[in-house]
């Protein structure tokens, strides 16, 4: 039996009230309802607060580039298979920095969970527009307001293909857990877009902001239909449904495509000189 | 080349099928027993455009490209017009009837269309009119074809038969065969007529490269392909990126959990990749890149070759980390020091760069088979330890090369860090920490210096001129420097086949010892030149360059020298 104590407790560099806590705890959780073991747990994460998550707790952990997380993981993915992978980053590092890794991680289904810790904001840098941020939010980089529309995960994941597309609150700890738990468990890439209050740098869309928005889906809301997902991902602002938007298993995961990766993981492979000797006389 | 060699050129459009006689013509010669240099020059286009290949065949070792075609392959007129004026004394003109209009003495203009089935088999009508005229053994020619051609169907085994055949009976027919081809002085078989680009895919495989995670870039494309087409047998991942920076990343990953990870690119891609690169240095994770070089900046000449990234691969990513270099000139080191990288990212947990370049890449030549029994053991990860619980990934107290474990192949963890770590992976800003850490990184340069290539050194220990070079140059080198001591002078050659890190006891005494030291590279700057004075002090007394976009050859090294 895996418990949330296996993965200890660590100090943190965090603000009192971040929304990182939270998340924390939740994945611990989850990863001891799944039964998985620190060792067995391999963390990718990139730059940025919310990527030094996983420092605060025992598992294996490649804490790379800003932005360059998915790639590091679909590697150390295919290299090992059985290793449950999960990206834990934040939104400018995930949605801006590596969006194309973003929008490529999607189309590939490699198997692994996306885990986004989005407050809509720069932390780290204090205090700038992430791609998340509402039209208009008002930085001292956007003083005259943002110009952009924010960037919609969840929607974007779902028109790219994703088999597993969910959001999380901070203040439904509960309900995250298992939405962690669910996408852990499933096969190909799932997104969990997690909504956070950054209690030092975003004074708009705060914990009350949240809090006073977010609801959890209806018990009988049905995670196989695509289209009534698009309208769930898409519905944001004075209402924001939170849960497992969207759930199919109807694409081929990325190691499929590599089915010798069944029979055993690259780090094990010997090498087979024999053929290296057939190849090698081909050029004869 | 020597005076006996036969320089042919096969020359036409895009979409003509000149890769695949050329490829064909490269390995029929090979099995009949001559030494080739195949060398390619096309443009940066899928269609249209002039496109040649050379093939040089000889009976000994051609070392570097030349000018003088003999015998000049014409897929349409363009080629006739533009080569032309490259025909030496006694040369012939193969061209097909359909596309010259032109009736000089020395135009066998051969009714292509009249001999083949279908237009499509044009080029191996072509290439039998050329075996026939190089009076070249027509069955090793005829097996060639089937093992090549023949997989793809019967009729189409047939019709490349029939084309074949119905060119090379055209020539003996109404033509005489060339003057004088040399005739073979090796024995056939058990060579390989291999390029640079096949012969590093070679090498990694043998080495156990089983990851090769790439964005498509001319030249270094091949490298991932010849992986990718034995991805089942060998059990390799090959992986397009959606970008180089994916690339890198990819690889690096892969490596942290155990593959053993080839990233295959060129200028642009690498200059994109210098954050991974920094990233290998930071984390110690093993990073084979090969840079098949090309001209620029920027996009430049795409198809075409330059030596001009030589400082680049020194330098790429921020901050201070060690790496190797290295810089094979022929197919052979190609293979040899490829595999000798992938097991140096290992042993010293390092990034490590092959430089190639587009002439080296992409021509092909004999080679003699590579004894794979007989190749060293390579370093491994380790994947087990007694205290699982105690292990630390970046410990202080092995030297530098701190034991490396792979995750999830037991209950140690292992966390590796782009941020300044502790000996366990995880982020700090003890700045003491960070002294130790960068010493202990830095550390591993005696790892890289103990296992580096020596320069190759040819010629009198003493020599009154000694010709420095590195890459792909050396053919050329090799080459000058023959036909100098054939004139009487005294002249030695010093090829690099790894310029980091340098160790200047393997060749400064040589430098020292030369009456005259010059330096022969494919770029504008002297890129070698400046490093060796950099790092040992020593000022080469001229440099000779070419930067048009062609390989270095021999008579470049002679017009600059006089």
């Amino acid at each position: 039996m895996v418990s949330s104590q296996d993965f200890g407790e660590f100090e943190t560099a965090w603000c009192p009230g971040c929304g990182n806590f939270a998340i924390l705890e939740a994945v611990k959780r989850a990863l001891a309802d799944s039964g998985t073991a620190p060792h067995q747990a391999l963390f990718v994460s990139g730059i940025g607060q919310a990527a030094k998550s996983p420092h605060c707790m025992r598992c294996n952990l490649f804490n790379g580039l800003h932005g360059r997380a998915l790639p590091v993981a679909t590697g150390a993915k295919l290299a090992h298979p059985d290793l449950r992978v999960v990206v834990q980053s934040g939104d400018g590092c995930t949605y801006g920095e590596g969006g194309n890794h973003f929008l490529a991680a999607l189309r590939r289904n490699i198997d692994l969970t996306l885990l986004v810790h989005d407050n809509q904001i720069y932390g780290l840098t204090k205090g700038q527009a992430s791609p998340t941020s509402s039209a208009g939010h008002v930085t001292k980089a956007q003083p005259r307001g943002m110009p952009s529309d924010p960037f919609p995960p969840t929607a974007v994941a779902l028109t790219m293909g994703a088999g597993f597309v969910a959001r999380g609150f901070t203040g439904m700890p509960d309900l995250l857990a298992e939405t962690i738990r669910e996408a852990m468990a499933h096969t190909g890439i799932a997104l969990v877009d997690v909504l956070q209050q950054c209690v030092s740098f975003n004074r708009v869309n705060t914990f009350a902001w949240y809090k006073q928005r977010c609801y959890e889906l209806e018990a009988d809301y049905d995670p196989g239909d695509w289209h009534a997902a698009m309208q769930r991902c898409l519905e944001w602002g004075d209402s924001i449904p939170v849960g497992v938007l969207y759930k199919s298993e109807h694409r081929r995961p990325l190691r499929s495509y590599y089915p010798f990766l069944e029979k055993e993981p690259l780090y094990a492979q010997k090498r087979d000189l024999d053929s290296v000797e057939r190849i090698m006389r081909e050029f004869e | 080349m020597s005076e006996s060699a036969i320089q042919i050129r096969i020359g036409g459009e895009a979409g003509q099928g000149l890769e695949t006689v050329g490829q064909l013509l490269a390995r029929g010669l090979v099995r009949c027993g001559y030494e080739i240099l195949v060398s390619q020059n096309y443009m940066s286009r899928i269609r249209g455009g002039h496109n040649f290949f050379s093939v040089v065949m000889d009976n000994e070792p051609v070392l570097s490209p030349a000018s003088g075609v003999d015998l000049l392959i014409a897929m349409n007129g363009e080629t006739v017009i533009r080569h032309r004026g490259e025909l030496r004394e006694g040369g012939h003109i193969l061209a097909d009837a359909s596309q010259v209009e032109e009736d000089a003495e020395d135009v066998l203009a051969v009714p292509f269309s009249e001999l083949v089935p279908e237009k499509l088999y044009t080029n191996t009508a072509a290439l039998g009119s050329a075996a026939a005229l190089l009076q070249l053994d027509r069955e090793i020619f005829e097996n060639l074809l089937r093992e090549v051609l023949g997989g793809k169907s019967e009729d189409a085994a047939k019709k490349n038969a029939d084309a074949f055949a119905g060119g090379h009976s055209w020539i003996l027919d109404n033509s005489r065969p060339l003057q004088g081809p040399p005739s073979p002085a090796l024995q056939q078989g058990e060579r390989l007529a291999m390029s640079g680009n096949q012969a590093i895919a070679l090498g990694a495989m043998a080495a156990g490269a089983n990851f090769c995670s790439f964005y498509p870039m001319t030249p270094s494309t091949g490298v991932a392909l010849n992986l990718a087409a034995q991805a089942e047998e060998l059990g390799i991942v090959a992986e397009q990126a959606e970008d180089e920076i994916a690339a890198v990343n990819m690889a690096i990953g892969a490596s942290f959990a155990g593959a053993r990870s080839i990233v295959p690119t060129s200028g642009g891609g690498f200059s994109l990749m210098a954050e991974g690169i920094s990233l290998a240095g930071m984390t110690e994770t093993p990073l084979v890149i090969v840079l098949g070089q090309r001209p620029g900046p920027a996009t430049g000449l795409p198809t075409r070759t330059e030596q001009g990234d030589l400082q680049l691969a020194l330098y790429s990513g921020h901050g201070e980390f060690p790496r190797a270099v290295l810089t094979p000139g022929t197919p052979e080191e190609c293979f040899d020091l490829t595999y000798r990288a992938l097991d140096l990212a290992e042993r010293s947990q390092s990034p490590v760069m092959v430089l190639t370049d587009q002439y080296l890449a992409d021509s092909i030549r004999a080679v003699a088979l590579f004894s794979l029994k007989d190749l060293p053991e390579t370093t491994k990860p380790g994947t087990e330890t007694e205290k699982p619980e105690e292990y630390v990934r970046y410990a202080f107290d092995q030297g530098g090369v701190s034991h490396r474990l792979l995750p999830g192949t037991g209950t140690h963890l292992v966390v590796a860090d782009s941020d300044e770590h502790t000996p366990d992976g995880h982020i700090t800003e003890d700045l003491s920490v960070r002294t130790r850490m960068v010493d202990k990184r830095l550390a591993k340069r005696r790892v890289l210096e103990e296992n580096a290539v020596p320069p190759e050194m040819d010629g009198p220990e003493e020599p009154e001129l000694l010709l420095l070079t590195w890459g792909s140059s050396k053919g050329a080198v090799l080459r000058a420097a023959s036909d100098l001591r054939k004139q009487g002078r005294s002249v030695g050659t010093l090829h690099f086949r790894q310029v980091c890190p340098l160790v200047p006891e393997q060749f400064l005494p040589r430098l020292r010892s030369a009456g005259r030291t010059v330096c022969v590279e494919g770029n504008a700057t002297g890129q070698l030149a400046r490093l060796i004075r950099q790092e040992t002090g020593f000022t080469v007394d001229r440099l000779i360059h070419r930067y048009d976009g062609l390989p270095m050859d021999a008579e470049t090294i002679h017009a600059q020298l006089d």
